[in-house]
């Protein structure tokens, strides 16, 4: 049996569904942002899914566009961890509920 | 093209006022500093007027100008200039040489005063506006520099300040002198009015010369009576002479450099430089105007000189002196003998200031007493100050021959000999002439002669820095004599613009026995009168009344206080009614008005607008505090509404398509 769009995108979803499911439930900062990282992850798969099983796949441009998401996650990674170590130095904790300094 | 000299006339009263500025920034300690750079600017005006009077001794009836604009309105250009002419040379010498000799007896004089380099500074700034009242070539230049010379007289009158004598004759001059003043500023309107200019001479379009002189016509007479109008305000004439006696509270240098020998003169000068509008239209050498100076000048020459007689404060006697010799040169002028005028201004500006420095070397050494009955004998104490007073006092009353006043006398005398109009005026300024030797002897005799009294008991000689100017003084009170005698009268002819010419046969002229007569006269009468004096003056016991009359200097300012002061007092009582009821009533009404409107306007804001804003405030407030309540600060919330509200929009995405 050869995978269709449908297999791909399910998955696609239960990634993404994972992925919120780390970053909404779990305490600690980088379980978060490995939750985001899963999302952006379940994005990527779309893009490449959706490429494929397009008519034009002569271009690669869904790869293209997953690379360059890829690139961005990689910053976005590293401005998170550097994030979570000035919190971590100056809360002493990486705890999520304890951080509520954006209270109105 | 104009000489070096003429473009840069104005250096004269600028290294003054230069001086002046400098030492008014000076601290008070500097005194060295601000006498020498008093002295210095002096100087140097004088070495200019030197060679600008150098200048035009080649020529006569040498004069050249320099105008230029001062600014343009509409199409009316005012300009300004300067003039060098003979009248001008003989006054910026005269002033720069006197003004110099009285720097330097200030030095000596002043030399206990605190501020010191204050009185420099006023003394250069005096002198540099005096100079420019001399160079000036336009009417309205002159006045300028005429008030400046007010200001300077103000404040140097009321030096000691702390004296309310002083500060009340400081005013007292200033005001009496700005009423004559106001006349002559109608005239400067009046004049440009109808000639269109006040430059004096601008190459045959001046006021002073004859195309703007026959556009004139009938109302130089007016013109030239309210200029006169200034001249007898400065210079001290009836009816407005009550200020110069008073004037004697200032420092004596000041009363030597300002109420003898030069502002007073400026009155004096002002009638000799616009002499053309007086002589306008003359016959037989009279006009209207030039009638009305010769008398008010016979008036003030024979009343002040009545009332020095019986005055007792050596300053006075030679302020009411002053007076009449002003009046004298006032007639002189008025029966047109106006280089016979100038000439005696000169000559009285040398020995009047000698008089004036020697009655302060007299009242220095006495310890500030004017009183001449309390002084004596000073003769053997003061040799130096006896011996130049005396040719002061020579030359003032005209003792013939060797003193320059008697020259310039005897020519004034001639000229009033001449004058078509009346004989009355030469005979009274012969009795004018008595009086004179007589209240000098009397003031010689009480000062310098007979038994020490109780002020001359600790005199002494002054000091050189004093002694030193009434030498030099004195000198040039003989010295003059050389170029005032009619055998080789150079000053007159220089005056008048013709060249001098020498001839011996006129000096013996039959004048000079009858001023030779009325001097002896003179002085043989005071010899007599107070040969002895007692505690009471010999006068005042044959006629007291008569004595107390002259004593309180005719009642004057006594009549001046019931009458013109009066007049003001209720005038200004009248309008300081009216201000404070009437027109305060006025501005009070509608002041209360702007009250009432504030008052209505006031309710309305507190009321109804702050009201409504205070209403809106705290909605915003308790919607602010509402919605602020959402916001835990955490994350994991936030991001949980972002995920279901994305659900909701996929959800209606979905439900749409």
């Amino acid at each position: 049996m050869t995978p269709t769009l449908q297999t791909f995108l399910i998955v696609s979803a239960a990634l993404f569904s994972i992925g919120l499911l780390a970053a909404l439930s779990r305490r600690h900062a980088i379980f978060i942002l490995i939750g985001i990282e899963m999302m952006l992850a379940a994005a990527n798969l779309n893009f490449i899914a959706f490429w494929r099983f397009s008519s034009q796949t002569q271009s690669p441009t869904g790869v293209m566009v997953a690379i360059f998401s890829i690139a961005i996650a990689a910053a976005e990674a590293a401005v998170g961890l550097a994030l979570v170590i000035a919190v971590y130095r100056h809360y002493r904790t990486t705890n999520i509920n304890k951080l509520d300094q954006l209270k109105g | 093209m104009n000489a070096w000299i003429v473009n840069n006339l104005w250096l004269i009263p600028a290294t003054p006022l230069l001086a002046s500025l400098i030492i008014l920034f000076l601290s008070n300690s500097r005194r060295g500093i601000g006498a020498a750079l008093a002295i210095a600017g002096q100087v140097i005006a004088l070495v200019i007027g030197v060679t600008a009077f150098v200048h035009t001794i080649g020529e006569p009836g040498y004069r050249a100008t320099l105008n230029f604009t001062w600014f343009t309105f509409g199409g009316q250009a005012l300009r300004l200039g300067w003039v060098l002419d003979p009248l001008t040379a003989v006054m910026l010498v005269m002033i720069t040489f006197v003004g110099l000799w009285i720097f330097v007896f200030s030095i000596g004089y002043m030399s206990e005063d605190r501020n010191f380099t204050r009185f420099f500074a006023y003394l250069s700034f005096f002198s540099a506006a005096m100079l420019g009242v001399v160079i000036a070539n336009s009417l309205l230049l002159l006045f300028v520099c005429w008030e400046l010379v007010g200001l300077a007289s103000y404040l140097l009158i009321g030096f000691w300040i702390e004296k309310p004598s002083a500060a009340a004759a400081a005013k007292k001059a200033f005001i009496t002198t700005r009423i004559g003043d106001i006349g002559l500023f109608i005239g400067i309107l009046w004049l440009y009015h109808s000639s269109g200019t006040l430059l004096f001479y601008d190459e045959g379009n001046g006021c002073l010369e004859s195309t703007s002189l026959l556009a004139l016509g009938a109302s130089a007479t007016f013109i030239a009576l309210l200029i006169f109008s200034g001249a007898v305000g400065k210079s001290g004439q009836f009816p407005l002479h009550v200020w110069l006696p008073d004037a004697m509270e200032g420092p004596t240098p000041v009363s030597a450099l300002i109420h003898a020998a030069t502002m007073v003169a400026a009155g004096v000068f002002l009638v000799a430089r616009v002499y053309p509008l007086f002589s306008l239209g003359a016959i037989n050498g009279v006009t209207p105007s030039l009638t009305v100076v010769v008398w008010i000048g016979v008036i003030t020459a024979l009343m002040a000189s009545l009332i020095a007689v019986a005055q007792a404060d050596i300053k006075r006697i030679l302020a009411y002196s002053t007076v009449s010799q002003l009046g004298l040169m006032m007639v002189s002028l008025g029966v047109g003998g106006v280089a016979a005028g100038i000439m005696h201004l000169l000559a009285h500006g040398f020995f009047k200031a000698l008089l004036f420095l020697g009655s302060g070397s007299v009242i220095h050494s006495c310890h500030h007493e004017q009183d001449i009955r309390k002084m004596g004998g000073l003769r053997r104490v003061m040799p130096m100050t006896f011996i130049t007073y005396a040719i002061g006092m020579m030359a003032l009353s005209g003792v013939p021959f060797f003193f320059s006043g008697a020259w310039t006398k005897e020519e004034i005398l001639h000229s009033t000999a001449h004058w078509s109009s009346s004989s009355v005026p030469h005979y009274l300024m012969m009795v004018g002439v008595v009086l004179t030797a007589l209240y000098m002897t009397r003031q010689m005799i009480y000062v310098f002669f007979g038994a020490e009294r109780e002020s001359s008991k600790r005199a002494h000689e002054s000091p050189e820095v004093m002694t030193t100017p009434l030498f030099v003084l004195a000198v040039f009170a003989i010295a003059l004599s050389v170029i005032l005698t009619p055998a080789w009268p150079w000053l007159h002819d220089y005056l008048e613009g013709e060249s001098a010419h020498v001839d011996f046969g006129k000096l013996i002229q039959p004048m000079l026995f009858v001023s030779l007569l009325l001097v002896a006269a003179g002085v043989g009468l005071g010899i007599l009168f107070y040969r002895n004096p007692g505690a009471k003056d010999p006068l005042e016991n044959a006629q007291p009344a008569l004595f107390r009359f002259l004593e309180n200097k005719m009642w004057l300012d006594e009549l001046y206080a019931k009458t013109v002061v009066f007049g003001s007092v209720i005038l200004s009582r009248t309008s300081d009614w009216m201000d404070r009821y009437f027109w305060d009533g006025l501005v009070r009404a509608v002041g209360g008005m702007g009250q009432f409107l504030g008052i209505v306007s006031s309710g309305f804001d507190e009321r109804a607008i702050n009201a409504g804003v205070d209403e809106g405030a705290t909605g915003t407030r308790g919607l602010g505090r509402f919605i602020s309540g959402w916001h835990s600060g955490q994350v994991q919330t936030y991001m949980g509404v972002v995920a279901v509200g994305m659900l909701a929009l996929l959800i209606l995405y979905a439900w749409l398509a």
